[in-house]
């Protein structure tokens, strides 16, 4: 219809306008430049970038097996690693031995400064897929001329003289991916349940709303650790963790849900969705076409927020023995090591899987912080 | 006044409904029936049972009917203050709980009252003197008190008890008093006991709370009545503590809406950690050994403590801000 109207305007009054105009950005281009001046924001992306690339090259990164456990080298502290030799650039560590105290029974370690175990990089070690995909076993760091598992412990050892270093890594893998798709289930969840409930209203909208109040209103950990309790004790470690990931998003969409909902029932009323629906669209197409475009920088912002409330929820359920069982591997399972006040006190390097657990929580809210405000045409930041 | 007030009592009944249905369910839910278990638990301490005493236990508690009449039996009994007995320990719930529940109502309480005593202050000061240094430094206190789970704050502070002080910071009373019957000495030992706990617990709900109060405050200190106070005479802190302070006091009471589960989650872990004996650990225990009734019963009473919380929470706000009746 439009084109066949001659246009009225004059060809050099158009000129004109754009001359006057100042050049134009698109919301994403804005968003990015609002997000760039927000320094935490932008130290958290970081760093959860860092934590992304230890998940995909988890295998290249640790040296050791994490599930080779040898009682022999229990609970030892974490190595010094020695950087220069004779003035020299040249890492290495001391070869360490073991006996136990004949007093307090205590295993003791001394390390020996005659029997040098040279470091180096891209050494060859235990087998694993890259990716899941490619077969090898070369590492970013190894020993020369030993076997990694039996001579290198960074970060010490756990009970079962398991390598915590590289158990680390391996529970960030799990971990982070945990979130992940424990936040992909809540956000369809809370993105069509919000969606329904704020573009229909009326009565739909009273009961998902209730629904919503009640779930938020009971106790989350007693429910999780009682639906969690309830998984048979000899489903496999990965039907454990789906059905742990689905436990933990049956309760985190409430949040997005109501963000959802909230933008829905101010855009119904705009003229965009009128216009959509007077061309006669469908509903589903003004929905998902020319409704959620509008809120989906927001709903990112949410889920970014979301992650790490999924990962403390792991975490905290692992760490009671009623999420992730051994032989998975978790930041919340390893800290179940840590429980009670002997174990802290003798072998405080046991609570070392907590650094990262405070690290990417952090991160994940200052970049969640920043994109909040980002997306947010209407913030004061970077204009 | 009396709708509202009539509305959310019905909305907290409807919500304990919700509860018992999910409690029922965490009863439900492990593979076989109670009576399943107390047989195999009897017959590895080498007791026999024999097939007519395990069907006279299923009458008893109704195991061959259906599902819902089974609710329904067991809301009956909860109803009449019949919590069922605790497979593992042989006695009844209630007498397992009691003093267990009173503990944690009286934890729950110290943290919420802390986590005011502390939001308060700092809150207002952060507005007052918003982009000053305490500012800035509260704000990344809360940042890491949201962040960090409680039960790592609770693992730190009992690794840090031990290195600088040499103390274990755990248990809510001195081993003088663990059994003993109630007593001055042995409120006033809890009492010496509780900050720790209840400081760990109340860390997330403060940064929660003070985030809500400076933002409150900041968009009523620029209104006209502020500055009318201010023409008056009447001294800056004056001003602030009469007019708007007032104003911003919604979030104290409304919040507790979200901070009570909060609470009552978090401190299950923490009391885990810190070997506190409120009704977490016993939850854990029961949930490890399948003694379904105690678990169930627990949660159901974590979940009713919580909604009424929430309802109180509900009227007091109301009574404070009457723009909400």
């Amino acid at each position: 219809m439009a084109r066949a109207m001659p246009l009225t305007t004059e060809p050099d009054t158009l000129a004109e306008v754009h001359t006057t105009s100042v050049r134009s950005e698109s919301q994403l281009r804005l968003t990015w430049r609002k997000f760039r001046r927000h320094r935490l924001a932008l130290i958290g992306t970081g760093i959860i970038a860092f934590f992304y690339l230890i998940v995909a090259f988890a295998g290249f990164i640790a040296y050791a097996d994490p599930n080779v456990s040898e009682a022999d080298r229990s609970l030892l502290p974490p190595q010094r690693i020695r950087f220069f030799d004779d003035g020299s650039f040249r890492p290495h560590v001391y070869a360490l031995t073991g006996s136990r105290d004949p007093i307090t029974f205590k295993r003791v370690y001394v390390a020996d400064p005659n029997q040098k175990l040279p470091l180096t990089f891209f050494a060859r070690g235990f087998e694993y897929k890259l990716f899941g995909l490619i077969s090898t076993n070369v590492h970013l760091i190894g020993v020369e001329g030993a076997n990694a598992e039996e001579t290198l412990f960074i970060l010490g050892t756990d009970l079962q003289g398991r390598d915590l270093f590289s158990r680390i890594i391996f529970a960030t893998q799990v971990s982070m991916l945990i979130g992940l798709v424990g936040v992909a289930l809540s956000l369809i969840l809370g993105v069509v349940l919000g969606a329904v409930s704020g573009y229909y209203g009326g009565f739909v909208d009273t009961v998902i709303q209730r629904v919503i109040e009640v779930l938020r209103s009971i106790p989350t950990i007693p429910l999780w650790m009682g639906l969690a309790a309830g998984l048979p004790r000899d489903w496999s470690v990965l039907k454990i963790y789906f059905a742990i990931t689905i436990i933990i998003s049956l309760l985190g969409w409430t949040t997005l849900a109501r963000v959802v909902r909230g933008r829905f029932l101010s855009l119904r009323r705009d003229e965009f969705v009128m216009a959509a629906k007077v061309l006669g669209c469908r509903q589903p197409r003004i929905i998902f076409r020319h409704m959620m475009p509008a809120l989906i920088s927001h709903v990112i912002a949410v889920t970014t927020l979301a992650l790490p409330a999924m990962i403390i929820s792991e975490t905290s359920l692992s760490f009671l023995g009623l999420g992730l069982r051994p032989p998975a591997i978790s930041w919340g399972v390893m800290l179940q090591q840590a429980q009670n006040v002997q174990a802290i006190a003798l072998t405080p390097w046991l609570l070392i899987p907590a650094i990262p657990v405070i690290v990417i929580v952090l991160a994940f809210n200052f970049m969640g912080d920043g994109l909040r405000d980002a997306a947010d045409p209407y913030s004061k930041l970077g204009r | 006044m009396f709708q509202y007030i009539a509305n959310r009592l019905i909305m907290a009944v409807f919500t304990v409904l919700l509860i018992s249905v999910l409690s029922f369910v965490i009863i439900q839910i492990p593979p076989g029936d109670y009576v399943n278990s107390y047989i195999a638990q009897q017959e590895a301490s080498g007791a026999e049972i024999s097939i007519e005493e395990a069907e006279s236990l299923r009458d008893q508690y109704g195991l061959n009917q259906s599902v819902w009449v089974q609710y329904f039996k067991w809301m009956g009994r909860i109803v009449r203050g019949d919590l069922g007995m605790s497979m593992e320990w042989n006695r009844s719930v209630s007498s397992l709980i009691g003093e267990r529940l009173f503990l944690t109502v009286v934890l729950t309480l110290a943290t919420v009252v802390l986590t005011w005593a502390l939001a308060l202050p700092i809150g207002i000061l952060s507005a007052v003197r918003q982009y000053s240094f305490l500012d800035y430094f509260f704000t990344f206190v809360g940042f890491i008190g949201l962040a960090v789970p409680n039960f790592l704050l609770a693992l730190l502070a009992m690794y840090f008890g031990y290195v600088w002080f040499d103390a274990s910071i755990g248990g809510l009373f001195s081993a003088e008093y663990v059994d003993a019957p109630w007593s001055i000495g042995r409120s006033w030992d809890l009492a010496k006991h509780l900050p720790i706990p209840a400081l760990i617990l109340a860390t997330s709900g403060t940064a929660e709370v003070v985030r809500v109060m400076r933002a409150n405050l900041l968009d009523e200190l620029g209104k006209p009545y502020v500055v009318t106070a201010r023409a008056k005479g009447l001294s800056d802190w004056q001003v602030i503590i009469r007019h708007p302070v007032r104003v911003a006091l919604n979030p104290f009471v409304s919040t507790i809406g979200y901070i009570l589960p909060y609470v009552v989650s978090g401190s299950i872990i923490v009391s885990l950690v810190l070997g506190l004996p409120t009704v977490g650990p016993l939850l854990l225990r029961a949930l490890i050994a399948q003694d379904m009734f105690l678990a169930g019963a627990i949660v159901l009473l974590l979940g009713v403590m919580t909604v009424i919380g929430t309802f109180i929470s509900d009227v007091l706000l109301m009574w404070i801000d009457p723009r909400v009746r």
